[in-house]
C-alpha cells in the first residue's frame, strides 16, 4: 500500500530519487572530523534565524518613531518576546562564529581547490550576504549604536571619489540617516537578503553534492570505487553521518541556550550596551564599535591613516576593508600547491595559515577597542600579515616541499 | 523526436537574435529606472532637506544664532570689530588657517571663511565625532584654554575651533568645521542650503 502511494508520487515528482541522492545515499568520506560539523550547524542556525525573525516581525515597527519602543515592547510586554529576540541576537553571533569556522575548515583542507572552486565562490556569497544581513539587522532596533553604525558604515560610500556624495544620498534616501533609511534597510533585511541567502545556500548545497565533499586528507575518494560505483572510503549520509550530526546539534543547542538564557548580552559583545539608548542624531556615542564579527575588518578600516596617490585615507581604508572580505574569492586561484590538505602541505603554508589566524584575532581585538598610536601601528602590521597569507600564496604554495599524499584516506 | 531544422539563413537568424537581445537589455535597463529612482530622497525628505531662510536683522555684533538645516544645527555669528581682528592674530595655533581642505564652498575659501564680511555661517557638527561644539565668544582664561581667543569648544572630546570654525592644531578633530552652501537674498535674509543661482 505504502509502496503504491510512493510510486504514484514518484511518477509525478522525484521524491525518492531526490532523498536518495541528497540524503540517504549521499557518500560522505569516512574520515570527516569535527570541523565538518559547522556546515550542518549553519543550516540549523539558518532555520533558527528564519523562524525567530518571522516572529519578531509580528511585533516590530519599522519607523524611526516606533522602532526603539517596539523592541522594548517585545522585550517586556509580548509573551516570550524576550526569548525570541535573544534567540535572534544569539543566532546572529552563532551564524558568524560558525561561518568563520566553516571557512577556516575549507582553508585548512584546501576544500576550495579544483573541482570545488565554484562551491567555494558560491559559499563566499553566503558570507557576503550574511555580512549585509548582520549590518541591516543591527540598524533595526534604532538605538544609539544602530544609528551611528549606520552613519559610519554608510559614510564610507561617501568617501568614493567623484560620485561618493551623491551615492551616499541615494543610499540613505535622505540627507542624513533617517526613518527613510531605516525603512529601506528593514525591507532588505526581512525580504530581499534572506531570499537571496536561501537561494545561494541552495546552490551551494547543489554544487557540493555535484562535486562531493572534500576530507581532511584532501584525497579524491572517487578514485577507488566498489562494484556498485560507490566510492570505497565513503559511508551513506543517512544513517551514519546524521547520527553524529544530531549529537553535535544537541551539544550545540545546549551552548546556544546557555548564552540565550544566561548571557544574551555577552558582556556587551553580543548586544552592545550603548544600543539601549534610543537613536539621537545630535549626540554621538564616545566610542563606536561594530559587532564582534566585524571587528577584524573595522580594524583594517582604521589602520589606513595616510593618503596615497591623492586618494583619501578614509577611502583607502574602505577599499582595504572591502578587499579583506573579498579576497577569499581568489583563494582557488592563489593556491598553486599540488596537494590540498594542510596535513601534506609544506612548512610555509602552515606558517602563513597560522599567521592568518593570529592576524584575524589580533585585528578582531584591535577593532573592538579605541584606537591609539600604538594600536594603529599594530593594526597596520597585522593588516599586512593578513593579506600576506593570500598574496604570497602563489609563491610559497608553489615552491615549498610537500609531503607525499596517500592514495586513500587515513584514519587516526 | 522532432529536431529543429537548421535555419536556411543563419546570418539573418543571428542578426535577429542579437537585435532582440539588445532591445531586451534596453527594456530591462528601462525597467530598472523606477526601482533605482525610488531610492532617491522623496519629496517629503527633500522638503525637510530644503534650504532654510534666516532673518539676521535682529542679530547684534558678538551674538550667535542657531538655524536648523537638514537636522543639524548651523551657527550664524555676527562678528565685532575686535573679534575680526583677533581672527588674524591666532593663525599659528590653527592647523588649516587658509582653509586648504575642502570644507567650504569656493566662495568661502577666504580668510574669514565667509561670503559676507563680518558674518560666519558654520555647520556645528564636529569633524571628529559629530558632537555640536559650544559657543565661547569671550577672550581670556577658560576651563579649557589659558589664552582663549574666542570660538567654539567641543565638550565631547575637547576639540577647539576659532570664530570662523577653523580647527586648532593638536585636537582630535582633523579638519575645519564645514561651511554650508548659502547666499544672501537681501542684506539681512540669509538662505542656507543653496548656492546663489543654482535654482
Amino acid at each position: 500500500m505504502v509502496n503504491k502511494i510512493m510510486s504514484w508520487f514518484d511518477e509525478r515528482l522525484p521524491i525518492t530519487a531526490t532523498i536518495e541522492r541528497h540524503l540517504t545515499k549521499y557518500p560522505a568520506p569516512i574520515n570527516m572530523n569535527i570541523w565538518y560539523l559547522a556546515g550542518v550547524l549553519l543550516v540549523v542556525v539558518l532555520v533558527i534565524q528564519l523562524i525567530s525573525g518571522i516572529w519578531l516581525l509580528m511585533n516590530y515597527e519599522p519607523t524611526a518613531e516606533g522602532a526603539f519602543a517596539s523592541i522594548q515592547y517585545i522585550m517586556r510586554d509580548v509573551e516570550y518576546g524576550w526569548m525570541i529576540r535573544y534567540m535572534h541576537t544569539t543566532g546572529s553571533s552563532a551564524f558568524f562564529a560558525l561561518i568563520y569556522l566553516h571557512m577556516f575548515r575549507g582553508m585548512m583542507y584546501g576544500s576550495y581547490q579544483k573541482p570545488r572552486e565554484l562551491l567555494w565562490v558560491v559559499g563566499w556569497f553566503t558570507f557576503f550576504l550574511l555580512c549585509a544581513l548582520g549590518f541591516t539587522g543591527y540598524v533595526l532596533p534604532w538605538g544609539q549604536m544602530s544609528f551611528w553604525a549606520a552613519q559610519v558604515i554608510m559614510s564610507l560610500f561617501g568617501s568614493i571619489p567623484f560620485i561618493g556624495e551623491d551615492l551616499l544620498i541615494w543610499i540613505r534616501g535622505d540627507y542624513l540617516i533617517s526613518g527613510i533609511t531605516l525603512n529601506r534597510l528593514f525591507a532588505l533585511h526581512v525580504v530581499l537578503l534572506p531570499l537571496a541567502l536561501i537561494a545561494v545556500i541552495f546552490v551551494h548545497i547543489l554544487a557540493l553534492h555535484e562535486v562531493g565533499s572534500n576530507n581532511p586528507d584532501g584525497v579524491d575518494v572517487k578514485k577507488f570505487k566498489d562494484e556498485d560505483g560507490v566510492p570505497l572510503d565513503t559511508k551513506p549520509f543517512f544513517p551514519y553521518d546524521i547520527m553524529h550530526d544530531l549529537y553535535a546539534i544537541g551539544v550545540f543547542l545546549i551552548f546556544f541556550c546557555f548564552i540565550m538564557f544566561f548571557y544574551p548580552d555577552g558582556g556587551g559583545y553580543l548586544i552592545e550596551y550603548v544600543n539601549y539608548e534610543p537613536a539621537d542624531n545630535l549626540k554621538t556615542p564616545d566610542h563606536i564599535v561594530p559587532s564582534w564579527y566585524y571587528t577584524p575588518y573595522y580594524a583594517m578600516l582604521r589602520a589606513i591613516t595616510f593618503p596615497i596617490f591623492g586618494l583619501s585615507a578614509k577611502f583607502l581604508g574602505f577599499v582595504v576593508m572591502a578587499a579583506g572580505i573579498a579576497i577569499f574569492v581568489a583563494l582557488p586561484w592563489l593556491d598553486r600547491s599540488p596537494v590540498k590538505s594542510i596535513r601534506y602541505k609544506g612548512i610555509f603554508s602552515k606558517f602563513f595559515l597560522s599567521l592568518f589566524v593570529v592576524s584575524f584575532f589580533v585585528l578582531g581585538y584591535l577593532g573592538s577597542v579605541p584606537p591609539n598610536p600604538v594600536r594603529t601601528l599594530f593594526a597596520q602590521i597585522f593588516t599586512f600579515t593578513y593579506f600576506a597569507y593570500f598574496l604570497l600564496m602563489p609563491i610559497y604554495s608553489k615552491y615549498e616541499k610537500c609531503k607525499p599524499v596517500p592514495d586513500r584516506v587515513t584514519l587516526s | 523526436m522532432v529536431q529543429p531544422k537548421a535555419p536556411s539563413n543563419p546570418g539573418r537568424r543571428k542578426f535577429l537574435i542579437n537585435v532582440t537581445s539588445v532591445v531586451g537589455a534596453g527594456a530591462v535597463a528601462g525597467a530598472l529606472v523606477p526601482f533605482v529612482g525610488s531610492w532617491n530622497p522623496s519629496a517629503r525628505a527633500e522638503a525637510a532637506g530644503a534650504p532654510v531662510k534666516a532673518d539676521l536683522s535682529k542679530l547684534l555684533p558678538g551674538e550667535m544664532m542657531i538655524v536648523e538645516w537638514r537636522g543639524v544645527p548651523v551657527y550664524v555669528v555676527k562678528h565685532t570689530q575686535e573679534s575680526m581682528a583677533v581672527l588674524n592674530k591666532n593663525l599659528s595655533r590653527l592647523s588649516d588657517p587658509d582653509s586648504v581642505e575642502d570644507q567650504q564652498p569656493e566662495y568661502a575659501r577666504n580668510e574669514l571663511r565667509s561670503r559676507k564680511k563680518g558674518i560666519s555661517i558654520i555647520t556645528a557638527v564636529c569633524t571628529h565625532l559629530a558632537c555640536a561644539p559650544k559657543f565661547y565668544p569671550q577672550l581670556g582664561t577658560t576651563d579649557f584654554d589659558s589664552d582663549w581667543q574666542g570660538g567654539f569648544f567641543c565638550p565631547c572630546h575637547g576639540s577647539k575651533f576659532d570664530l570662523a570654525g577653523r580647527v586648532y592644531a593638536g585636537v582630535p578633530a582633523p579638519t575645519n568645521l564645514p561651511i554650508p552652501p548659502h547666499y544672501f537674498k537681501t542684506e539681512d535674509i540669509l538662505i542656507i542650503g543653496e548656492d546663489e543661482g543654482t535654482v
